[in-house]
């Protein structure tokens, strides 16, 4: 429903986008503040840290059991929820995702599609595409409708609207809903959405959600929310469509207590959510609501890429929680959008390379300092700050043949892996070590007075007229 | 070849060739969650929920319709959508009319009264199939005689709860009570009013759902 079309950016403009919002004070309130709370939150859920280590273990020893199977219970999943009456759908890209959505839109003749918090859904951009075949796209996660309102994409997979503050969006209502006076007040503001929203529910012809545990043993698709806006997408309209990646799904139903407790006390702090939503089938003979027909799209879009590399599979682990970018420096200056990418923070910088190929996100995984934060917090194991580092080779290096990644070797440079080998050979012999630092110590004159962004701060670096050898060996005598 | 076939022979190419062992997560429960007395676990569910903004009651079999009246009255409500085809809904029916509480009754498919639904249900009344401590949390398994919305569109939803149906955690429930032999068309957990913190972190009740979440927790009567 917005009026501008919003393509995600290219990656390449990365560094630009993020040095404007490191300059923006405004933002870097905004965000600072907010990760500071999503912090001290998540850390008063896990008070008992052998409590957190050894669920943290089963989780990712759960992730690990169903990738491991992952195509067998692709397989069991999609004959349960036939066999429950739900119809599934297969998309490799994107654009395949789109048109088996907007096929099913046009076979009911749909105008209005009203949409619950779906990430994969902004990585298809559906809105855009529903919006160009003439059917409306209405968000309604309160954080997703802000953004849209305000011809945005989400800056948080989790809070969509992190970035923006109440008097922004007091204004925003005041000149895009009718009928609206600004007011700041939260609760009020809440209201209003509420009051405009629940009219769509009522009008819709279409609800579309995401999923963030589908069962196979059973047949179900869970989600997980706060507002009651998922239960509404998924209950009122006739039709509910569900869109998934193939890499969310678990065998057992007992697999789900122990991710669900790590998925909403790692993303908000809350020992549960408001809501946990289990949908079986489609409203059966006799039932008096619900959906007549329910859909589940099973999306590709790279992830396969990711599957096939043993390293590579285990960000597939991943239950979309959002602590790596709450706890992330980068993303916490930075902010969502300067990514670029649908998933920002380190998840994105892990999983966007699989999904928009390494040319268009070579500098992604450059982004980081290592800390290894993200790694520390993940609730399922993930260990990303290896993958950024595998990743980091991946894009640079020398291009060869039968790459694990499209685009392997995208910012590969002569110059720079030149450098890079001629200091590997210095370090690794110490005749050659023990020359170089001598030759640096004489040269030390030749150093720039301004070393880029280095000296803009802090003064020039210079290697020092006496080596530490030189010292040590001064000392012995 | 499909995309489906397309995905699958990716995959199923690059699976490795060994799984681990089925992840442990009955001893995980054993051994890091309490299991506790009937009594212990009704305030700790109370205390759960009241936490999450939940209003609760504690009832007994002789008093619970006075304190749904009562409450009801409080809250200035003069209209309860109840269900006619369970015995609760029945008590209502039998007693709430007379005393100037209407009680509109979900006896037809929604299409035929949407439109009432959303605009003119100000409550509803429905039981909840058990619940957990742990975590503050009502099971609610709709169907024909309880319909789904029936706990998501009215502003004030009350829910009765057999207080002897408390589970310590969410797995012992699904196993105490078989979920992985079958689920129905909807299964839910609830666990308070409907919220939201999207807009700068201010937390917000009544987001798209029940403003209001009343439990009345039903024990039995006293000797």
């Amino acid at each position: 429903m917005s009026e501008h079309t919003l393509h995600f950016k290219p990656a390449e403009g990365f560094r630009t986008r993020s040095k404007a919002v490191v300059d923006n004070p405004f933002l870097r309130q905004s965000f600072r503040g907010a990760m500071d709370f999503l912090m001290s939150k998540r850390a008063a859920q896990f008070p008992d840290s052998e409590e957190l280590e050894s669920l943290r273990t089963l989780g990712e020893s759960i992730r690990q059991y169903n990738l491991a199977k992952l195509p067998t219970l692709l397989e069991q999943l999609e004959a349960n929820l036939t066999r429950n009456g739900i119809q599934v759908h297969w998309a490799e890209t994107p654009d395949e995702a789109n048109a088996i959505i907007l096929g099913i839109c046009q076979a009911r003749h749909a105008r209005l599609m009203v949409k619950g918090k779906s990430m994969v859904s902004e990585e298809i951009e559906l809105n855009h595409a529903a919006e160009a075949a003439g059917i409306g796209a209405l968000e309604s996660d309160m954080g997703e409708y802000i953004v849209q309102l305000a011809g945005e994409k989400p800056s948080h997979i989790i809070m969509p609207a992190i970035h923006k503050t109440k008097q922004e969006i007091a204004q925003l209502f005041a000149d895009k809903v009718e009928g609206v006076d600004y007011t700041d007040n939260v609760d009020a503001l809440i209201q209003i959405g509420r009051n405009v929203l629940r009219q769509k529910f009522l009008e819709a012809d279409i609800g579309l959600s995401g999923v963030n545990f589908a069962v196979a043993e059973t047949g179900t698709l869970c989600l997980v929310e706060n507002e009651g806006n998922g239960r509404m997408c998924t209950t009122a309209p006739p039709v509910h469509i569900a869109i998934t990646g193939i890499e969310k799904i678990v065998e057992k139903l007992e697999h789900i207590p122990p991710l669900l407790s790590l998925l909403t006390r790692s993303a908000t702090g809350q020992n549960i959510s408001t809501y946990f939503n289990m949908i079986s089938s489609p409203r059966k003979a006799g039932e008096k609501d619900g959906p007549s027909e329910v859909h589940l799209v099973l999306l590709d879009n790279g992830r396969s890429q990711a599957y096939a590399d043993e390293q590579l599979r285990k960000t597939l682990q991943c239950i979309r929680c959002g602590a790596c970018m709450n706890h992330c420096p980068v993303y916490t200056r930075i902010g969502g959008h300067a990514y670029g990418t649908t998933y920002p923070g380190p998840i994105g910088k892990i999983i966007s390379p699989h999904m928009l190929g390494l040319e268009a996100t070579s500098t992604m995984a450059t982004a980081s300092s290592l800390c290894g934060a993200c790694g520390e917090v993940c609730p399922v194991k993930i260990p990303i700050p290896e993958l950024l580092m595998r990743l980091r080779e991946e894009a640079f290096s020398e291009p060869h043949a039968n790459p694990a990644m499209v685009g392997q070797g995208a910012g590969y440079s002569w110059l720079m892996t030149s450098v890079w080998k001629g200091w590997a050979a210095v370090y690794r012999s110490p005749s050659l070590y023990g020359a170089a630092t001598w030759l640096g110590s004489r040269l030390s004159w030749l150093m720039p007075s301004k070393q880029g962004a280095w000296t803009s701060v802090r003064v020039p670096l210079k290697p020092a007229p006496k080596r530490l050898r030189d010292m040590l060996k001064e000392r012995g005598e | 070849m499909s995309a489906r076939d397309r995905i699958l022979s990716k995959l199923k190419a690059k699976m490795p060739s060994t799984v681990a062992d089925l992840p442990d997560v009955a001893g995980w429960f054993a051994t890091h969650r309490v299991v506790e007395s009937a009594a212990d676990k009704a305030s700790r569910f109370r205390a759960c929920i009241e936490l999450a903004h939940a209003e609760v009651h504690a009832v007994t079999t002789a008093n619970w319709l006075t304190t749904l009246r009562e409450v009801l009255r409080a809250k200035g409500l003069d209209k309860i959508l109840v269900s006619e085809e369970t015995t609760h809904g029945c008590a209502v029916l039998d007693e709430f009319p007379a005393q100037g509480i209407a009680c509109p009754v979900y006896d037809m498919a929604i299409e035929a009264w949407k439109t009432e639904m959303f605009n003119a249900t100000p409550a509803s009344l429905t039981a909840a199939r058990a619940a957990i401590a742990e975590t503050g949390t009502l099971i609610l398994w709709p169907d024909a005689a309880e319909p789904r919305l029936m706990s998501l569109v009215p502003p004030v939803h009350f829910v009765l709860l057999d207080a002897s149906k408390i589970y310590n955690t969410f797995f012992e429930a699904m196993q105490a009570e078989g979920w992985a032999n079958g689920l129905p068309t909807n299964s839910l957990l609830i666990s308070g009013p409907s919220k939201t913190a999207d807009i700068q972190q201010t937390l917000a009740y009544g987001a798209h759902g029940p403003k209001e979440l009343v439990v009345l927790m039903l024990t039995e009567d006293e000797q």
